[in-house]
């Protein structure tokens, strides 16, 4: 079986690229080049050197006694909390930066949900010196507001999306919109494992450090360098398809994805993609969203912004689809209670993202010696207020 | 041969196509709309279905396609609604939207009802033309409807020359890199844009579309191409209040 992406685009039936003909010239452009300036060698160098010396790689694989005594097996944290700007989404947009100088666009811009994403974008672009719009829904600009000012400091132009529904969803749509506005000089940032072909493949690519370093870090600290399970929480998806990356085509590797089920599955507010979802097309490529008959796309619910999206990645899709996968899903709740849970057994607040990953190991069944690892996508600083809200803190 | 076809073929002067948001301003005005646009000078309507997510729209139809979707309207009730469409107007008519929404509803059965119905074509911006070859000509062409491509000004000759080919009605040029509803600048780069495709030769006849909003830009488009389409601008003017009047007084401008 094939799990990655083929030269049509797909990933069996899910990816492609469906765009309006505006966006196509950039699009073809990035899908002829993408591959052979990853594989230069220059490429390579500059970009190690940025995840060595700027974003402070390799992180950590972290054995978490108390947590390991807890659930009975060996529990790992592959620390992408530890990273500058606090999150795995760093990899992926110094990958991009890089990849924007090589076809010599001027002008970056990017969508971002919780401001994560958006601020991983700012702050390279602020380290290249390029201009940065960065797309943000009207409703988290209120609730974000700290990302918002980081943004800002770092010199990007923070653009309210004041369509739709005003969230991740419509940034995107946004930011799309001024892709189409702006073919030339432009290079469109996508901060997950979406859109259309090559961005999918690209931004698993420039995440899959997260896999090839804790299968190295793994090596020397249990003398083997596969796992028995990997978790990870998923949105779009993309710390998920770094930690899952280079254990994919190991089939001994267990593949646990875990969605945000929000209030529960049946609740009306819940981002569980795969429960809830049906084939489609979003942000041009065909997955698995969640929509209506009709196919008008639903809002999705999560206490967590980095996973309130109606979509999931084609490579997900595929994965779930043909069971390589495991898709489960966390409530807000469980969620929070992981949350405290960790800081309180390890010394780290983790993101309410990452927290559903950890959640999940509640429902798991373990062999003494198991050797599990959790990517622990983000810390939960930006969290903090939703925290003391739930908790009373 | 369709209607739209046939349209092309008899062709005498400069044509005039309309667009609007099926379900907008009313639920119920798709029919009326369509009446009123034919009576009006109107040679052939884009009929939009709305999507929740329109990535090519401007914000004039991103916020027609949400008034409609609150009012209720789905593809289903759009078929429902056309149902006499050929007992009341006579100009082509096609049917434009997202492709997600298309599939939802069944390629196969999208397309036999456009047919039953007396819809003549199809605009999906969003659908690729790799995918339309490999998994839509065969469906579009047993039902006898045309697809409508899209050009831009940065689409290279080669795929224009491509998507020539697979036209068998007429090929949309986008006036300029935008979304829709931006206003045109008839400027000196517009203009040798659409001197370029002119000669090009093409075996389709161009119409120009996006930022036309008046007669001047559409006179100063028109007259490159076969006919320029209005979307947007009548969008806007459109007085829910009193349709009819609100119709008649955009579409005298063009008499």
């Amino acid at each position: 079986m094939n799990y990655f992406v083929d030269e049509r685009g797909y990933y069996g039936d899910f990816g492609g690229a469906y765009i309006p003909e505006m966006l196509y010239p950039n699009v073809e452009e990035l899908r002829q080049k993408y591959q052979a300036i990853i594989d230069d060698e220059q490429f390579h160098q500059e970009f190690k050197a940025l995840l060595k010396d700027y974003v402070g790689r390799p992180s950590p694989l972290y054995l978490a006694k108390r947590l390991s005594d807890k659930y009975g097996a060996n529990i790992f944290l592959k620390r992408e909390d530890l990273n500058h700007t606090g999150a795995h989404k760093i990899n992926n947009t110094i990958g991009q930066i890089l990849l924007a100088e090589k076809l010599g666009k001027k002008r970056i811009i990017a969508e971002t949900g919780a401001g994560q994403h958006g601020v991983a974008t700012a702050t390279v672009c602020a380290l290249r010196g390029l201009e940065c719009v960065v797309y943000m829904g009207e409703v988290d600009i209120k609730r974000q507001a700290p990302n918002v000012a980081r943004m800002k400091m770092l010199g990007a132009k923070v653009v309210a999306a004041t369509s739709g529904s005003k969230t991740l969803k419509d940034a995107t749509n946004e930011a799309m919109r001024d892709w189409i506005s702006n073919p030339v000089d432009t290079h469109y940032i996508i901060g997950s494992v979406v859109g259309p072909h090559p961005y999918p493949d690209m931004v698993a690519q420039f995440q899959s450090i997260i896999s090839f370093e804790t299968k190295n870090q793994l090596l020397e600290q249990t003398g083997k360098s596969l796992p028995d399970y990997v978790l990870a929480c998923v949105g779009g998806g993309s710390n998920a398809m770094g930690m899952f990356y280079h254990f994919i085509d190991d089939e001994t590797v267990k593949l646990i994805a875990v969605e945000a089920a929000g209030k529960g599955i049946d609740s009306g507010f819940s981002a569980a993609t795969t429960t809830l979802g049906k084939e489609g097309v979003l942000h041009g490529s065909r997955s698995i969203l969640m929509q209506t008959a009709d196919g008008q796309v639903v809002e999705p619910h999560s206490v967590s912004a980095g996973l309130d999206y109606p979509g999931i990645g084609p490579q997900h899709a595929h994965l779930f689809k043909t069971g390589r996968g495991l898709y489960a899903s966390i409530t807000d709740e469980e969620a929070l209670q992981a949350g405290l849970l960790l800081t309180q057994y390890e010394g780290i607040i983790p993101a309410i993202e990452s927290a559903h990953a950890l959640a999940y190991l509640e429902k798991m069944q373990f062999k003494a010696g198991d050797n599990v690892v959790v990517c622990l996508s983000g810390r939960g600083d930006k969290d903090m207020e939703t925290y003391m809200k739930y908790f009373n803190l | 041969m369709n209607r739209l076809q046939q349209l092309f073929k008899e062709q005498q002067k400069q044509l005039l196509s309309i667009y609007y948001t099926a379900g907008y301003p009313h639920l119920d005005d798709t029919l009326e709309i369509a009446e009123e646009l034919e009576k009006t000078g109107a040679d052939f309507l884009e009929i939009g279905f709305p999507y929740s997510d329109p990535v090519a729209d401007g914000p004039i139809i991103q916020a027609s396609s949400k008034q409609a979707l609150d009012n209720g309207m789905t593809l289903a009730l759009l078929f429902e609604q056309l149902k006499d469409l050929r007992q009341r107007v006579t100009i082509p008519i096609l049917l434009m939207g997202y492709v997600n929404v298309v599939l939802q509803y069944g390629v196969d059965a999208f397309c036999s009802k456009c047919k039953e119905v007396g819809v003549d074509g199809c605009i999906i911006p969003d659908l690729p033309m790799y995918e339309y070859e490999e998994l839509y000509q065969a469906t579009f062409e047993k039902y006898g409807l045309s697809n409508i491509f899209l050009v831009t000004p940065q689409t290279s000759e080669e795929r224009i020359r491509k998507i020539d080919g697979l036209s068998n009605a007429f090929i949309y040029l986008v006036s300029s890199s935008a979304t829709t509803g931006s206003n045109l600048a008839v400027s000196e780069n517009a203009t040798n844009y659409f001197k370029r495709i002119a000669d090009m030769k093409l075996k389709s006849p161009v119409v120009i579309g996006f930022g036309i909003s008046n007669k001047e830009t559409y006179l100063a488009a028109s007259q490159h191409a076969s006919g320029a389409i209005i979307g947007s601008a009548f969008v806007k003017n459109i007085d829910a209040n009193n349709l009819k009047a609100s119709i008649k007084g955009f579409m005298e401008q063009f008499s």
